[in-house]
């Protein structure tokens, strides 16, 4: 199994200086000097590593991570979402002595927040900005904001799209998805403001009958560039491919499941958390909630689709430069909703780390057809 | 039918089974199946690992060290088999008058969906009234799942063993329709669950280990079970039951109760594993209860040859299969799915070496 990680990877580097680049960025290349202390460090998944999602994007970060110096990787999937995850946390902790654990699996926190107490001396670091101050200190909550990517995502849909409609598959009816569903309608109208954004929420973070049947209608609808923020797209990607249309990525570098129809994707820089691990070996100081964009290294976006002309990888190239360099916002007025209520008047700006409001999205921007689904 | 090749009815045309004080052939003979069937299976394993360029020594080292090597090992092996001690006891207990039910996994559910709406409900009682109610309402739940299954087979002669499997099915979408809406804690956004017991029900660890009250439980209801089956005479007429259907009619044997009632405390018995996973692990009703519990069981029972004493023993070694898992999985990366290879080639070969039950041994009872 991993060595169709590693052809993905040598695809991704050989065929793409663009997703080379990202990929090193993310590489934390300090304390290269001397050769610190070894330090275990464990992965648990709660479903398999190569399931091209949720759990392959830590998985890959996971390898990454382990290429620090000092670092010995230990990886077990398939935990369910139960007591038993503090088990495999406990014995990766007594029987492998590992000093970082990171339980990847959002529904893993409460049970970092119980066993974490009783191990001053391991780091547990999850993957959702959950932490609050009351929580352990030697815990850690991250997340990126993937809203920034989906706009990338939305300007390569909107350039390449030939019908003008785009497909957003959202799994549950949640902040984040409805701020990734944003991003990608707003960046799609940046570069072709009448383009329109199908939106299906499945209910499901992982339902792949129920997402090939989407993809399928979208299609029917007209509909040519599909996105779905689910636990696992491949489905969803190898169904638009199937059907001749194009699809954007989501979570990890999905570009092998669609050679023709990939455009690129919406990726998690998992291995930001690197600077965790590296803090903890050498005593360091690290944040206990870290949520971050473009700008924080958090989030990337995958390698370009073989069928992505010059121009469009530059304008998506472009804006990615423009949230480094906090240039561009993603919510900027004058921005109304799908129902035609204002939420920004012109002039009016939202900060790209202004968490409390991107928490309080509870609306879809114009453009969008159809309703978060929420009452 | 592999339980009645393993209960009593096999016990070639006897109308009477036999009863002995004491260490009889047939229990030194079960035994020595037993470990030989285990003992091939690891063979067998050992053989898939190599298979897989694995050092099969090494991994058995390993499953050693992750199941009985530490005190943290033990620890997490004791609450692996806790639960299993309980659902071996739902196809164990039916199998003695000639039953295979398979519905431990629907019982669990019932169990902890019953345990939880109990203890929801009993919001004012005193703690141990309270906890007390609440893990019988759970029993009783699971009892009544089964003993409706045993009364579908009495009365309308429906085959138990695809009833009940199907009546696991039935649970699993009762339990996911209550727990998504009726019953739902729409104050947990994380994952769908039931209402909350009051934390007060909740039972702790077992004074001294990081294991829970269940095992004890667990141990408690085996003996007593044990003792009915073979000590009473209720535990000998079902016996009479299960070894010749015929002969108990004969007798004058009340065939309805002798049916009903151990379906009913079979599924009693997974039902209360389901209460205790409430009262002890989990404190509201969720999918959580749905992890192969009940299904496991039925592997335990088998491997135990419906001896509720056995059953704690091979729960133990099965309970140590499961808690090595991870270990296996991260220093050989081993597959999630090689742990339960490990069990499926038990279970074969348990069912396998029941071909040579009666020859293994000169019989000291020729009939």
């Amino acid at each position: 199994m991993t060595k169709s990680i590693s052809r993905r990877r040598v695809l991704a580097g050989a065929t793409n200086v663009v997703g080379a680049g990202t990929l090193l960025s993310g590489l934390p290349l300090r304390g290269l000097a001397q050769t610190p202390k070894p330090i275990t460090v464990g992965f648990i998944y709660a479903a398999t590593r190569n399931d091209f999602g949720w759990n392959q994007a830590h998985a890959v970060a996971a390898k990454r991570i382990a290429q620090l110096p000092g670092v010995k990787l230990i990886e077990q999937e398939r935990v369910p979402e139960t007591v038993e995850v503090e088990r495999v946390m406990e014995s990766m902790i007594q029987l492998d002595g590992a000093k970082v654990v990171f339980p990847t699996s959002f529904g893993f926190w409460p049970f970092i927040q119980k066993i974490a107490p009783k191990y001053p001396d391991v780091l547990f670091v999850h993957a959702g900005g959950l932490w609050k101050d009351s929580d352990p200190k030697n815990t850690i909550g991250y997340r990126g904001y993937m809203e920034e990517p989906h706009y990338l995502c939305g300007i390569a849909a909107g350039m390449m799209s030939k019908t003008g409609k785009l497909g957003f598959i959202g799994s549950k009816p949640l902040y984040f998805i409805f701020n990734n569903c944003n991003g990608f309608v707003m960046g799609a109208r940046s570069v072709r403001p009448d383009t329109a954004c199908q939106v299906v929420i499945t209910g499901d973070w992982d339902n792949p009958v129920k997402e090939a049947e989407t993809v399928n209608s979208l299609v029917d609808q007209g509909v040519d560039v599909i996105v779905a923020n689910v636990d696992s797209p491949k489905v969803a990607v190898e169904t638009a491919e199937r059907r001749g249309i194009m699809s954007c990525g989501y979570h990890t570098d999905l570009s092998a499941l669609a050679p023709k129809g990939f455009l690129t994707g919406a990726e998690w820089n998992w291995a930001k958390a690197g600077d965790f691990v590296q803090a903890w070996q050498t005593g360091g100081a690290y944040p206990n909630l870290f949520r971050g964009g473009f700008r924080q290294n958090m989030v990337a976006i995958s390698p370009f689709g073989k069928n992505v002309p010059n121009n469009v990888q530059d304008s998506v190239l472009a804006a990615r430069q423009g949230f480094i360099d906090d240039t561009l916002k993603l919510y900027k007025g004058p921005l109304k909703d799908n129902k035609g209520n204002q939420v920004l008047a012109a002039g009016q700006e939202i900060a790209n780390t202004d968490n409390p409001f991107k928490l309080s999205v509870k609306w879809l921007v114009e453009g969008a057809i159809g309703s978060t689904g929420l009452q | 039918m592999p339980a009645t090749a393993q209960g009593p009815a096999s016990r070639d045309a006897q109308p009477w089974p036999r009863r002995e004080r004491g260490f009889s052939t047939d229990t030194l003979e079960s035994l020595l199946l037993s470990l030989i069937a285990m003992a091939a299976a690891g063979l067998l394993f050992g053989v898939f690992l190599a298979a897989q360029g694995h050092d099969a020594l090494a991994v058995y080292r390993t499953l050693y060290l992750g199941a009985f090597g530490t005190r943290f090992s033990i620890e997490s092996t004791l609450t692996q088999a806790a639960p299993l001690l309980l659902t071996a006891l739902c196809t164990l207990i039916p199998a003695r008058v000639g039953l295979l039910v398979i519905g431990g996994e629907g019982a669990v559910v019932l169990g902890g969906l019953g345990a939880a709406l109990a203890g929801v409900a009993l919001g004012g009682a005193s703690e141990v009234v309270g906890t007390v109610l609440t893990i019988a309402a759970g029993a009783l739940a699971g009892g009544l799942w089964i003993g409706a299954a045993g009364a579908l087979k009495h009365f309308r002669g429906v085959n138990e063993t695809i009833s009940t499997l199907l009546l696991n099915y039935i649970a699993i979408a009762l339990l996911n329709h209550l727990v998504s809406g009726p019953i739902r804690d729409f104050s947990q956004t994380l994952k769908a669950q039931s209402w909350s017991i009051p934390k007060g029900f909740m039972i702790g660890n077992i004074p001294g280990l990081s294991v829970h009250w269940g095992l004890l439980i667990g141990l408690v209801v085996c003996a007593a079970l044990h003792l009915l089956v073979r000590h009473t005479t209720f535990g000998f007429a079902m016996d009479i039951l299960g070894g010749n259907r015929r002969a108990a009619q004969m007798t004058g044997l009340p065939i309805g109760r002798l049916i009903l009632i151990p379906c009913f405390l079979g599924g009693a018995a997974a039902g209360l594993a389901g209460a205790i996973e409430i009262v002890a692990v989990h404190g509201a009703a969720s999918e959580s209860l749905v992890v192969g519990l009940g299904y496991a069981g039925i592997l335990v029972a088998f491997l135990a040859r419906q001896n509720a004493l056995a059953v704690v023993l091979v729960a133990l070694v099965l309970g140590g299969i499961s808690a090595s898992g991870g270990l296996l999985q991260r220093r050989f990366d081993i597959p999630h799915a090689a742990t339960t290879v490990l069990q499926g080639l038990i279970f074969l070969c348990v069912l396998a070496s029941g071909t040579f039950r009666g020859r293994l041994l000169p019989r000291r009872w020729a009939a």
